[in-house]
């Protein structure tokens, strides 16, 4: 797919220990920048977590969070958006296991009549041609 | 460059009769002048007159840390207090402080002894040297700067502490060396950065660390941090203080044998081991005049190198100290030194520079081992899979190389404590 930058979004995951003030360190850094965030969501597992979000100024963001110290990455993943009604995330997930693409997490969030996906799959550029074919695709 | 060349190139065999005649000269001075080894040489049926010289080095009893204690403050002093000069004393955090006393003569061969290494790194008198060392009864601070004054560069006495001044004053006034131990190195880099500084970027060309072992790796880090030259220095305050360094080569520390004479031993049986062999250094100061001492046991883990260095001195060298005998952990009763751990994680580059190592005992009985380390900027971090993955790998080569099971923890970089001075890495949380 030639125009994949177009479709890519790129997602920052900040490492964090399990312990209280540490969201409130990063959402601070964040605020101080004037950074918006779009999507967010924080995959615990025991002594830490890791928080995955989507933002407004991905490089700014980046840059602030590294400079205050944490341990930051960019990832690219993709962002599906599908009726919020029955079924909507079943279809995606079966046209992504029919092409042996595999989901390693995924979060979703609601706005309006719309739900917003975010995947991240071990085959990132078959996965947008599926899905763009499903009509699905989203671009930020 | 060479302090004293002369003495640094002296002939092997040459050398090697100096310190017998030194020896044996010891031998009857701290006899007839030490109430301390006169009793250690009669309960160990030792005669000055039937002493042969360093074949017979075996048969003299060791001198230890607790016979300092004992004869607190200064019985184990073999001249009057009218001939001493200078004190110095350790913390004591570990029981009694220890005293050590200098005369005129014993500073200077201390600050002949350090001079001849500062020279051997390649400082000059156009350099500005940075003390970070602790200036008053402990022995860094003072030993460091008298040998720089004597050298003929620039002093810069900072002393310990105080880290935005330090990197202010490192700016203002071009340091180009400086000495302090090699955690707080590191931490000056971390804080400089912070404050707006890349050290690369100042005039500082050279490090002087030590008073607390480092591994090889960490002076990788430290000279591609901080844009140096990262040398190691050895010394204890029994011994005078700063005394050894590595030269330009940077494979081992020379120690000068014409004022110390050296051997390593197995730390348990007491045993002479062979060059090459990992063993506690043992120490005969040949020309302290204030307080000689007999077989120090250092407490110190190393080897012995006696082949002629590549600069073109003599003198023996020990390599890189490899930990502490007392240092030593027992985890499930296997030996463990954390300069081994150290090692292990500054070879992984997803984990920063400060560590810290846990001990607690399970309810089972069983000891646990629990190394905190902080993630590096090189991590990935986005799945959760990421880190347990990282984690177990460093797990597995802990493993390989302790041969005993650690828990590994990452952190936040940041977050783990700063130290100083002397790291204190280990937290032994088991109740025996």
């Amino acid at each position: 797919m030639q125009d994949l930058q177009d479709w890519v979004i790129k997602q920052l995951s900040v490492f964090v220990e399990n312990k209280p003030g540490r969201l409130a360190a990063v959402t601070e850094v964040l605020y101080r920048e004037k950074i918006n965030i779009r999507a967010f969501t924080i995959a615990e597992a025991g002594d830490f977590g890791i928080i995955r979000m989507v933002v407004d100024r991905t490089e700014d963001a980046f840059n602030a969070l590294k400079n205050a110290g944490f341990t930051v990455t960019i990832t690219r993943v993709l962002g599906v958006e599908v009726a919020d009604e029955p079924g909507g995330l079943y279809k995606i997930a079966k046209a992504l296991g029919e092409q042996g693409i595999n989901i390693e997490y995924v979060y979703a969030f609601t706005h309006g009549d719309r739900a917003l996906i975010i995947l991240r799959v071990d085959n990132l550029e078959k996965a947008a041609e599926v899905l763009k074919k499903e009509g699905v695709l989203y671009k930020m | 460059m060479f302090w004293d060349p002369r003495t640094e190139r002296m002939p092997e065999k040459e050398l090697k009769e100096y310190q017998e005649r030194k020896l044996k000269a010891l031998i009857f001075r701290v006899y007839n002048h030490s109430p301390f080894y006169r009793k250690k040489f009669k309960e160990a049926g030792i005669n000055p007159w039937d002493f042969s010289g360093i074949r017979d080095l075996s048969k003299l009893p060791f001198t230890k840390k607790q016979d300092l204690r004992d004869n607190y403050p200064t019985g184990m002093f073999s001249v009057p207090i009218s001939q001493v000069v200078r004190f110095h004393a350790s913390s004591g955090t570990t029981g009694k402080p220890t005293v050590v006393g200098y005369t005129t003569n014993d500073i200077d061969v201390w600050v002949e002894c350090l001079c001849r290494g500062l020279v051997s790194c390649g400082v000059t008198r156009e350099d500005v040297v940075q003390i970070s060392y602790g200036y008053g009864l402990f022995t860094g601070g003072l030993g460091f700067h008298y040998a720089a004054e004597r050298v003929g560069a620039t002093v810069l006495p900072t002393s310990a502490g105080n880290t935005a001044r330090q990197i202010e004053l490192m700016k203002d006034l071009k340091t180009t060396v400086i000495a302090c131990t090699p955690s707080y190195m590191l931490y000056l880099a971390e804080y400089a950065l912070k404050m707006g500084t890349d050290l690369r970027e100042t005039e500082l060309r050279m490090g002087i660390f030590g008073a607390e072992p480092w591994s090889e790796e960490t002076r990788k880090r430290i000279e591609e941090k901080v844009g140096i030259d990262a040398y190691d220095v050895y010394g204890t305050s029994e011994l005078s203080g700063p005394l050894f360094t590595e030269c330009e080569e940077k494979c081992g520390i020379h120690v000068w044998a014409d004022h110390f004479l050296i051997e390593v031993i197995d730390p348990e049986s007491g045993e002479q081991l062979n060059e090459g062999e990992k063993g506690e250094l043992v120490v005969t100061t040949l020309s302290k005049e204030a307080l000689p001492l007999i077989r120090w046991r250092t407490g110190d883990i190393t080897v012995i190198e006696s082949e002629k260095c590549a600069c073109g001195r003599t003198h023996p060298r020990i390599m890189r100290i490899l930990g502490r005998a007392d240092d030593m952990i027992i985890v499930r009763g296997v030996n463990v030194f954390p300069s081994q751990i150290e090692h292990v994680l500054m070879q992984i580059p997803e984990v920063g520079e400060h560590y810290m190592i846990i001990l607690d005992r399970a309810e089972n009985g069983l000891d646990v081992m629990t190394i905190q380390v902080e993630l590096s900027e090189k991590a990935e971090v986005d799945r959760v899979s990421d880190i347990l993955e990282l984690e177990k790998r460093i797990a597995e080569k802990l493993k390989s190389v302790l041969n005993v099971t650690a828990k590994v923890e990452v952190v936040n970089p940041g977050t783990l404590q700063r130290f100083e001075g002397k790291a204190k890495r280990v937290i032994d949380r088991r109740k025996i």
